[in-house]
């Protein structure tokens, strides 16, 4: 109850002076009223354009282990032989997602068998041929895949995701 | 491409934001949540001293972090008429899930009603009425005197037989305590009501009358048993999928031997290992993929019996374990009766009496009833008889130093909805009562379960048994009103061609007559009504939080609120009973279903004051609750076993851990439960002893299945899918799983796609005797040659159109023995070209 009462007294004092500060602020007929000045910030995150490697470094269904957004965030190249929707490069089939599990952040296994993320931890599976669709499992979200870039050059750049990763509720940090 | 939602960041759960507590709205499982709630213009920071959770945000967080939630935990809902932030998180101090979330419950948030973000506008805001050739929207008082005043001249004319209701009787989310005694109250309270069934079943029955009638009730132990038990028994689940919290926190640990150190440390003196496990059922489920992949190809033995022998099985296990001599004579000299009884005239034909299909007895006299040998039983379950002995051995050939093994068997729809239900079920009770495997840690013989339950009422004695076959007699055309309580018979009867086409035809009777008069002239609109009702027509009232199937047939609609948007207590399958807290409004003007039951109540007691009734009038007295808690008082604390000592106040203090029921006694505030029951070996009938059944196999015991089965070249078995809750009454707005699943899936042999000419995606019609459906084809090298499995109870195909009507003696439906033939409808439509096809089974 005391520290209750206190609080209502400093509450009383500060909307005494906001008050008298008014009056000042309306007898000089100049300044405006006093605000808190918001920091901007924008809409989305700014993701970085990073280079994950080259065309030339992808063999034909064999994960090549990248890092994206920064190197807390493991995820695979892989390129899968056929043409796939958000698919890059000259054949339109490499495609980058993230290896943490969705779920509990357990890390994903690749079976270049039958091309599926396999999670350990309570077996959900994932398909990079259709978008990183869930096939079974416990996750509530489909695997957060790259927004790829291919240059000239043949690098591969990632920059974006379109999930949001496990362990962070920003995807940059 | 699957669906994304592009989330790149979420609000962060400020520090002082408002907890409370939360279980799961939908399995029997029953997580421990907590619900985060904070004003719509605040947030979090990400300086451990600015979250919630205690932690530097800025950095990644590691793998089960308590510090993380998923897009699909959080949304903006109403809090007293404002706009808050809500997060639904797991809880990692709840010993049901220790931070696990479901694919299910992990989804309750974005499940909500959210105006902001426009989640869940389909649910019901209104009461609504059939005026002007549509529903539309009106006040709490007008459409409950239309309901009262139909109901009462029904009433009169035709006696209380004429009020046909369908209600939930379960726990969770469109069920719970406050609800089912709201319900309960009104219809075996005021009235006694005859003519009622459940939301699954068509008729007011118990899905395991065999267990209870042997004296030992369906929900006996504790999911710790999961994790001491030598051997666990799964018969007819696929509990990854349907219990799925539970068979990952509790199953899995027990299969990978990480639970040997507590075994030893409770039960001293005996030697322990991992467990070994058999599941029992005719496919194979990713459940015999999980305990592969955990125990070992060695520790797991998957009978895939023919569909619907389990009782043959059973019978088999029984014998062989009784004449191997590992049976716990103690037990079964000190607890189960010993006075055999002698069998009735026209047994194994028909039973003691038309209420009870069975023979109880005692151990000898079961033995001899029941006596199969393996091969027999091989030779009707399809299984090598080597597999047979083996399931003998692991449930009951007694440890290396003479100790009894300790089994747990569970048991869920795929026996419930099966071939000869009552005897199937005890003949598995049978096992355990040999085994002493029933009160004791690491055993159990328990219903896995569905909903949560939640059953406070008064008594249904006068229902009888069997009960009443409601879907028959409302398509014989009796009764003249129908009150729907949170059930979707379109989705989920059985015969439900023949159901929902009669069932339109006599709505639309009403439909009509209500057409012919102006809505506001409320005695003309009685009269056309009642005038339909005496033609054959059926008054339809629906109360739903969400716009149902069925529904569409309705003349009333009344909106419900669901847990959280009020508090609402249920128990799990180990009997632990929460508390959900109120975190959100209800939309619009929906009320909880207690409170829906009470003003109905209310303009009975008014009408029928007005009618000159009011000795009737009277009885609908005692429905002044005004709120959900009232009814809590009215119901669980005043008429459940152990309620006295259980309060909304003790419930909040005991967290998302709640009690075992039932309860035993309140000390310094916390509330006393019972971890397992019948420890003390004294069983639930009038003596104490738990009875053995003679239960000899008799084939298909229900009327025309052994006919479908030869005459259909297709098994159309069928059940559950791990994204989906219940019929899918949320999930059909939700994008995460309508991307996945546009329409129900069946699983089909590669062979038997060559056969049929369907590729997969294809739309196939599955087609019997009994109607016709739709479903999308899953390629399952897995699947046997001519054993198919459809999703159960999805909208966009109806697997209840082609079950058949045939029920057992107690009216219990059985939706799993299904046979019929396929052919093709189209290629792939453009909701499925880009879905995955690929097996569902964990590779590593």
């Amino acid at each position: 109850m005391k520290r209750c009462t206190k609080l209502v007294d400093v509450g009383r004092r500060q909307f005494l002076r906001g008050s008298a500060f008014a009056a000042a602020g309306a007898a000089a007929a100049a300044t405006m009223p006093t605000e808190a000045k918001a920091t901007p910030a924008a809409a989305r995150v700014d993701y970085p354009s990073n280079r994950l490697g080259n065309v030339s470094d992808l063999a034909l269904n064999e994960p090549l282990d990248v890092a994206y957004p920064d190197d807390e965030a493991p995820g695979v190249l892989v390129k899968l032989g056929s043409p796939v929707e958000g698919g890059v490069g000259p054949d339109g089939d490499i495609v980058g997602f993230t290896t943490v599990c969705p779920h509990k952040g357990f890390p994903l296994s690749y079976n270049a068998d039958d091309r599926t993320f396999n999670c350990p931890g309570h077996y959900s599976r994932f398909d990079p041929e259709q978008g990183g669709q869930q096939i079974w499992g416990q996750s509530t979200m489909n695997l957060p895949q790259y927004v790829l870039r291919v240059d000239d050059k043949g690098d591969i750049y990632a920059e974006g995701v379109d999930e949001l990763l496990y362990g962070r509720l920003s995807n940059v940090l | 491409m699957a669906f994304k939602s592009q989330t790149d960041r979420l609000p962060i759960v400020p520090a002082n934001a408002r907890k409370q507590n939360v279980t799961c709205n939908f399995c029997i499982v029953g997580c421990g949540y907590h619900a985060y709630s904070w004003p719509v213009n605040k947030q979090g920071g990400t300086a451990s001293s600015a979250n919630a959770f205690g932690v530097d945000l800025s950095e990644q967080q590691p793998a089960e972090t308590d510090a993380w939630y998923a897009p699909s935990m959080y949304n903006i809902v109403k809090q007293n008429g404002k706009d808050v932030h809500l997060a639904i998180k797991p809880d990692h101090a709840c010993v049901v899930n220790s931070g696990l979330g479901s694919v299910r419950g992990a989804r309750m948030a974005e499940l909500n009603y959210s105006e902001a973000r426009s989640t869940q506008q389909q649910r019901l805001t209104d009461p609504m009425v059939w005026r002007y050739g549509q529903m539309q929207p009106t006040s709490w008082d007008d459409a409950l005197d239309l309901v009262a005043q139909v109901t009462a001249q029904v009433i009169a004319e035709q006696g209380e037989d004429g009020l046909f209701v369908s209600a939930f009787d379960h726990g969770g989310a469109g069920g719970g305590y406050e609800n089912t005694w709201g319900t309960g109250k009104l219809y075996f309270g005021a009235m006694k009501i005859k003519n009622i069934r459940i939301h699954n079943r068509p008729a007011y029955n118990s899905e395991v009358h065999a267990t209870r009638d042997m004296g030992v009730g369906e929900l006996n132990n504790c999911y710790e048993d999961a994790e001491l038990a030598d051997t666990i028994v799964a018969i007819g689940t696929n509990p990854l999928e349907t219990q799925t919290n539970y068979f990952l926190n509790h199953w899995v640990p027990n299969l990978r031997g990480s639970t040997v150190s507590k075994k030893n440390e409770q039960l001293p003196g005996e030697p322990h290992e991992s467990a070994k496990i058999i599941i029992i059922d005719p496919r194979r489920t990713v459940t015999v993929n999980a305990c592969e992949v955990e125990a070992g190809k060695e520790n797991v033995l998957h009978l895939a019996l023919n569909s619907g022998t389990d009782l043959a099985l059973f019978n088999a296990l029984f014998t062989y374990i009784a004449d191997q001599g590992w049976i716990d004579r103690d037990f079964i000299d000190n607890s189960t009766v010993r006075e055999g009884k002698a069998r009735p005239a026209l047994y194994p034909a028909r039973g003691e009496s038309e209420a009870n299909p069975g023979h109880l007895t005692s151990f000898e006299d079961a033995l001899e009833g029941n006596r199969t040998s393996i091969q027999d039983a091989a030779d009707i379950t399809g299984l090598n008889p080597e597999d047979i002995v083996k399931a003998a051995e692991w449930i009951a050939k007694p440890k290396e130093d003479g100790k009894r093994r300790r089994t747990m068997l569970g048991y869920e729809k795929g026996i419930i909805w099966g071939n000869d239900n009552y005897r199937t079920n005890g003949a598995l009770v049978n096992i355990a009562l040999a085994t002493g495997n029933i009160g004791r840690p690491g055993g159990g013989v328990v219903r896995l379960g569905g909903h949560q339950e939640g059953y406070v009422r008064p008594s249904d004695a006068h229902v009888g048994r069997p009960a009443a076959y409601i879907d028959k007699l409302l398509i014989a055309g009796e009764g003249g009103v129908h009150h729907i309580w949170a059930c979707d018979h379109y989705k989920t009867t059985l015969n439900a061609d023949k159901f929902k086409s009669v069932y339109k035809k006599r709505t639309d009777m009403v439909k009509d007559a209500m057409n012919s008069v102006p809505a506001g002239d409320r005695e003309a609109l009685i009269g056309a009504i009642m005038g339909a009702i005496r033609q054959g027509g059926l008054f339809a009232v629906d109360v739903d939080i969400v716009p149902t199937k069925i529904g569409q047939a309705c003349h009333v609609w009344l909106p419900a609120a669901t847990a959280g948007e009020m508090n609402l207590t249920s128990m799990n399958g180990e009997r632990r009973m929460r508390l959900t807290e109120r975190y959100m409004d209800p939309p619009g003007q929906a009320m909880p279903d207690c409170l829906v039951a009470a003003r109905i109540a209310n303009h009975m007691e008014r009408v029928l004051r007005d009618m000159g009734k009011g000795d009737y009038a009277d009885q609908f007295k005692g429905f002044d609750w005004q709120t959900e808690e009232d009814a809590f008082m009215d119901g669980y604390h005043g008429n459940a076993g152990g309620g006295e000592f259980v309060t909304y106040d003790a419930l909040r203090e005991m967290g998302t851990n709640g009690f075992q029921e039932p309860a035993t006694a309140l000390q310094d505030g916390k509330i006393v439960g019972t971890k397992r029951l019948y420890t003390e070996g004294v069983f639930s009938t009038d003596d104490g002893k738990a009875r053995f059944i003679d239960a000899p196999w008799r084939g298909l015991e229900a009327p025309g299945k052994k006919e479908e089965k030869e005459k259909f070249t297709f098994l159309i078995n069928n059940g559950r899918a791990n994204q989906v809750w219940q019929n899918a009454y949320l999930d059909q707005e939700s994008d995460f799983v309508m991307d996945r699943w546009p329409y129900p899936f069946i699983e089909m042999n590669p062979g038997d796609m060559a056969e049929v000419g369907v590729k997969e995606g294809d739309l196939v019609e599955v087609y019997n005797d009994n109607g016709a459906t739709q479903a999308m084809v899953y390629p399952t090298p897995t699947a046997r040659k001519g054993e198919t499995f459809m999703l159960f109870a999805f909208p966009t195909g109806v697997q209840g159109n082609v079950v058949s009507d045939g029920v057992n003696e107690l009216i219990i439906p059985n939706y799993k023995q299904t046979w019929g033939n396929i052919r093709k409808i189209s290629d792939k439509p453009k909701s499925v070209r880009h879905l995955s096809f690929k097996s569902k089974e964990y590779t590593g």
